[in-house]
C-alpha cells in the first residue's frame, strides 16, 4: 500500500468504552478492531433497548385501564410490532454478538477475528439494518403486523403503509450482518486458538458461540428467503403468500418459524455460554459436568430444527403433525433442564461469592425455569389451543427472553464490564438495579399468566372492563414501570462508572480464563505472550500451579472434582 | 485455510437459502393453481444448451486452478476468460429466455408458476452473476500480475462458489425443466 495512512489508526490507549481518544468518533466508524467492534455492537444494543422499551411503555399506559383511548388501534398496532422486532434482532442480537465479538478472540488467545473487516461489514449491515427498519416511521408508517408478521396480514391489501416493506429491507441487512459474523466467528474458533487449546479444553462461552454459528448459518436462510419472497408479493405482485392469487399463507408460517424457533435458542446459547463461565467464577468450582454442557447444546441445535409447528398447533394441520411436533417439543426441553442441573451441581458445594454478575446468574436459575415450565405446557396440544394468542404466551415468552436472555445479557456485563471498561461499577447501586429490575420483571409479567388464562388475547389495543382484568392490567403496567426505572439506573450506574468508577484491576474475580490475563481494559494487541493453556482453566493454572486442574487429575482435567473450591 | 472454510460456510448457508426457495417451488407445483400447461411456456431446447455453457465453465475454472498453482499464467489467463464468457453466455440464454416469457406474458405477477419461477431462477441468476464479478476482478488482477508467483487461495476459494452455484443450476434445471417433461411423456 502507499504511506499515506487512509483509515485513521489508533495510535495507543485503546480501546475505552468513551469515545475521548486520539481521533475521536472518526476512529470508532473506520475500526476493525474487534474490541471495538464488539463495544459498538453493545452501544448498539442500549440504544435500541431504550427505543424499544419506551414503545411498550407506551403500549403498557394505553392498558392501564380498560376500554382507553390513550392511542388509536393503528398506533398501538405499530408499536408492539417494533417493540418485538427491536427487542430481538436489534437488542437481543447484538448484545450477544457484541460479547462474542470482543470476548472470543480474548478467550482464546488471539489477537483479532479471522476478517476484520468482515467483522466490520457486519456490525454496520445491522447498524443500517436498524436504521432502515426506524426509517419507515418517517417514510408513512411502522410495519404494524406483529414481529412475525404473518400473512395475509402482511399484504400490501391489509397493510398498504411501506412499513412492511422496512421492516423486510431492514431485517435482510441485519440478517446478512448476523450470517457474515457467524461464518468470521466459526473461522475464528476454529483457527486462531492458541495451539494447545484443544476443543476439549475450549471455553464453554466459545463452544456455545460455534454451536450457536451453526445454529445461524441454517435458519437465517429460511428468513431472508420468506423476506424476500413477501418483498416480492408487496413490491412486485408476486402471489407467494397471498390466497387470491392462488399463493399460501401457511407458507410464511413455515418458513418464519423454521427460521424462528432456532432463532429462540440462537439468544439462549450464548447465554448458557456465559453462565457456564459466570457460575464457576463465582462458586470457585470447576464447571460441573463439561462435556455434558457441550452435548446438550448440540443436542438442542439439532432439535431446534424439529419444534417448528408448536408455534403453529392452531392452524389445523393435522394430528399426526401436532403430535410428532408436540413430542419432539417435550423433547427438546430435556438437554435445556441438563445444562440447569449442571449449574447447580457447579454451585453445590462451592464457596459462593454473591456478585451483581452471580445475583443475575442464580435469578436466571429461577425465572427460567419459569419460563421453560409455561413453555412445555405449550407441547401440550389442547392446552395449546386454549393458550395461543393469549397473553399466557406474552408471560411465557418475556419469562425466557428477559428472565434467560436479558438475565444471561446483564450477567455477562456485570462480569467482563470491569475489562471492558478498566472500571467497576458502584457495588450498592449495581445491587438496587438488580432488586429493582428483578421485582418490575416479576410483577410486569407473573400476572400476565393469568390474564391469558382468563382469556385476554394479546395484541388487542383495549379490552372491556372484565372482573380482575383491570387490576391486573394495572399492577403489569407499574411492574413495567418499575423495569423502566431500573434501566434508567443501569444506564445511569454505567456512565458513572465510566467516569469516574474505582480503577478495575486485571482479574477483579480472580478468574480462570484467558481474557483475564491482559490489561483492563486490553490494549490494542491483545497478547504478546501467552500463558500456558492445559486445561479448561488456564489461567486458575497459572495463578495456583502446586494445584493445577492438569496436575490433579491429568487423565481428565475437565472433570469436575468435589473439593477443589480453590482458594 | 481460513478463506476456504469460511467459503464452505457461506456456501452452506446459501444452499439453505435455495432450498426454501426449492421448496417453496415445489410445495407450489403441487397445488391446483399451478398448471402444466404454464410448464409448456418453458423452451427446454434452447435452456439445456446454455445449461452446457454455464456447467462448461466449471470445467474451465477447474483448469484455470490448475495452471494457477502450476504458475502457468498465460494459460490461466485463456481459461478465466473462457470462463467469464461462458458464464456469460449463460445470463444471456437467461434473458433472452426472460424477454420471450414475458412477451408471452408470463411474469411474477401473472400467475403462482412465475412467481415461483422467476424468484428461483432469477436468485440463481443473480448468484451467476455475482459470481462473474468476482471472476472479473480476479481475472483483471490476473492480468495485473497480482498473482505471479503467489500462494494465494484466491482461486480455490472463488473455484467452490462458482462450482456451488452450478450445481444449484443443476437441480434447479431438474426440478423446473426436466422434471415436467418427464411426467408429460410417461402420461
Amino acid at each position: 500500500m502507499t504511506d499515506i495512512n487512509l483509515v485513521p489508526e489508533p495510535q495507543e490507549s485503546l480501546p475505552d468504552l468513551s469515545v475521548s481518544n486520539d481521533q475521536g468518533i472518526l476512529q470508532w466508524i473506520s475500526s476493525v478492531d474487534h474490541k471495538q467492534i464488539g463495544i459498538l455492537y453493545l452501544w448498539l444494543s442500549v440504544l435500541f433497548l431504550v427505543v424499544a422499551g419506551s414503545e411498550i411503555l407506551l403500549v403498557r399506559l394505553q392498558l392501564a385501564i380498560p376500554n382507553n383511548h390513550l392511542l388509536t388501534p393503528e398506533v398501538y398496532n405499530q408499536l408492539f410490532t417494533m417493540h418485538g422486532t427491536t427487542m430481538i434482532f436489534f437488542v437481543a442480537m447484538p448484545a450477544i454478538f457484541g460479547f462474542t465479538t470482543y470476548f472470543v478472540p480474548l478467550m482464546i488467545g488471539a489477537n483479532d477475528m479471522a476478517f476484520p473487516r468482515l467483522n466490520a461489514f457486519s456490525f454496520w449491515t445491522t447498524f443500517f439494518g436498524g436504521s432502515l427498519l426506524y426509517f419507515s416511521f418517517i417514510a408513512g408508517g411502522a410495519p404494524d403486523a406483529g414481529w412475525f408478521n404473518y400473512a395475509p396480514l402482511n399484504q400490501y391489501n391489509y397493510s398498504s403503509s411501506p412499513g412492511i416493506d422496512y421492516y423486510c429491507a431492514g431485517l435482510l441487512f441485519a440478517g446478512i450482518g448476523t450470517v457474515t459474523a457467524s461464518v468470521n466467528f466459526v473461522v475464528t474458533i476454529l483457527y486462531y486458538r492458541v495451539p494447545s487449546m484443544s476443543l476439549k479444553i475450549m471455553p464453554l462461552f466459545v463452544w456455545m458461540i460455534l454451536i450457536n454459528s451453526f445454529l445461524v448459518l441454517a435458519a437465517f436462510p429460511s428468513l431472508n428467503a420468506a423476506l424476500a419472497m413477501l418483498l416480492l408479493d408487496r413490491q412486485l405482485h408476486a402471489h407467494f403468500f397471498s390466497a387470491v392469487g392462488g399463493g399460501s399463507a401457511i407458507l410464511w408460517q413455515h418458513l418464519f418459524w423454521l427460521f424462528g424457533h432456532p432463532e429462540v435458542y440462537i439468544v439462549i446459547l450464548p447465554i448458557f455460554g456465559i453462565f457456564s463461565e459466570v457460575f464457576p467464577v463465582f462458586s470457585r468450582k470447576p464447571i460441573f459436568g463439561y462435556s455434558m454442557v457441550v452435548g446438550s447444546g448440540i443436542a438442542i441445535a439439532l432439535l431446534a430444527f424439529g419444534v417448528w409447528v408448536h408455534h403453529m398447533f392452531a392452524t389445523g394441520l393435522g394430528n399426526t403433525v401436532n403430535g410428532f411436533f408436540a413430542a419432539s417439543s417435550l423433547l427438546i426441553g430435556v438437554p435445556t433442564g441438563v445444562k440447569i442441573f449442571n449449574w447447580l451441581a457447579t454451585m453445590h458445594g462451592g464457596a459462593i461469592r454473591f456478585s451483581v454478575s452471580m445475583l443475575f446468574a442464580i435469578a436466571f436459575l429461577i425465572e427460567f425455569t419459569i419460563g421453560g415450565l409455561s413453555g412445555i405446557s405449550f407441547a401440550i396440544v389442547p392446552i395449546d389451543w386454549q393458550l395461543t394468542d393469549t397473553y399466557y404466551v406474552v408471560a411465557h415468552l418475556h419469562f425466557v427472553f428477559i428472565g434467560g436472555t436479558l438475565f444471561g445479557l446483564l450477567s455477562g456485563l456485570f462480569y467482563w464490564f470491569p475489562k471492558m471498561s478498566g472500571r467497576v461499577p458502584d457495588l450498592r447501586l449495581s445491587k438496587w438495579f438488580f432488586w429493582l429490575f428483578v421485582a418490575g420483571f416479576n410483577i410486569t409479567f407473573l400476572v400476565q399468566h393469568a390474564l391469558g388464562a382468563m382469556g385476554m388475547p394479546r395484541r388487542v389495543y383495549t379490552y372491556p372492563d372484565l372482573p380482575g382484568w383491570g387490576i391486573l392490567n394495572l399492577i403489569s403496567t407499574i411492574g413495567a414501570f418499575l423495569m423502566a426505572a431500573a434501566v434508567g439506573l443501569l444506564v445511569y450506574i454505567l456512565i458513572k462508572a465510566l467516569k469516574k468508577g474505582v480503577i478495575a484491576t486485571d482479574d477483579p474475580w480472580d478468574a480462570n480464563t484467558l481474557e483475564w490475563t491482559t490489561t483492563s481494559p486490553p490494549g490494542l494487541k491483545n497478547f504478546d505472550r501467552i500463558i500456558p493453556v492445559k486445561s479448561a482453566r488456564p489461567f486458575r493454572d497459572y495463578k495456583r500451579p502446586a494445584d493445577a486442574d492438569w496436575k490433579t487429575n491429568p487423565a481428565d482435567s475437565i472433570t469436575a472434582k468435589p473439593n477443589s473450591h480453590g482458594k | 485455510m481460513e478463506n476456504k472454510l469460511m467459503i464452505k460456510l457461506v456456501v452452506g448457508t446459501e444452499a439453505m437459502f435455495f432450498l426454501s426457495l426449492i421448496m417453496a417451488y415445489v410445495y407450489f407445483s403441487l397445488t391446483p393453481g399451478f398448471t402444466p400447461q404454464q410448464a409448456d411456456h418453458l423452451d427446454l431446447r434452447s435452456t439445456a444448451i446454455f445449461s452446457i455453457f454455464l456447467f462448461s465453465s466449471s470445467f474451465t475454472f477447474w483448469r484455470a486452478e490448475t495452471n494457477f498453482k502450476k504458475g502457468n499464467m498465460t494459460r490461466l489467463k485463456g481459461w478465466l476468460l473462457l470462463t467469464l464468457a461462458l458464464g456469460l453466455t449463460f445470463l444471456v440464454g437467461q434473458g433472452t429466455e426472460y424477454a420471450r416469457l414475458l412477451q408471452e406474458n408470463v411474469s411474477i405477477g401473472s400467475s403462482l408458476f412465475g412467481t415461483s419461477f422467476f424468484t428461483l431462477t432469477g436468485f440463481h441468476g443473480l448468484h451467476v452473476f455475482a459470481g462473474l464479478l468476482v471472476i472479473a476482478i480476479i481475472t483483471g488482477l490476473t492480468f495485473a500480475g497480482d498473482y505471479n508467483r503467489s500462494t494465494s487461495s484466491v482461486f480455490t476459494t472463488v473455484g467452490i462458489y462458482w462450482h456451488f452455484v452450478d450445481i444449484v443450476w443443476l437441480l434447479v434445471f431438474g426440478i423446473v425443466y426436466v422434471f415436467p417433461h418427464l411426467h408429460k411423456i410417461t402420461g
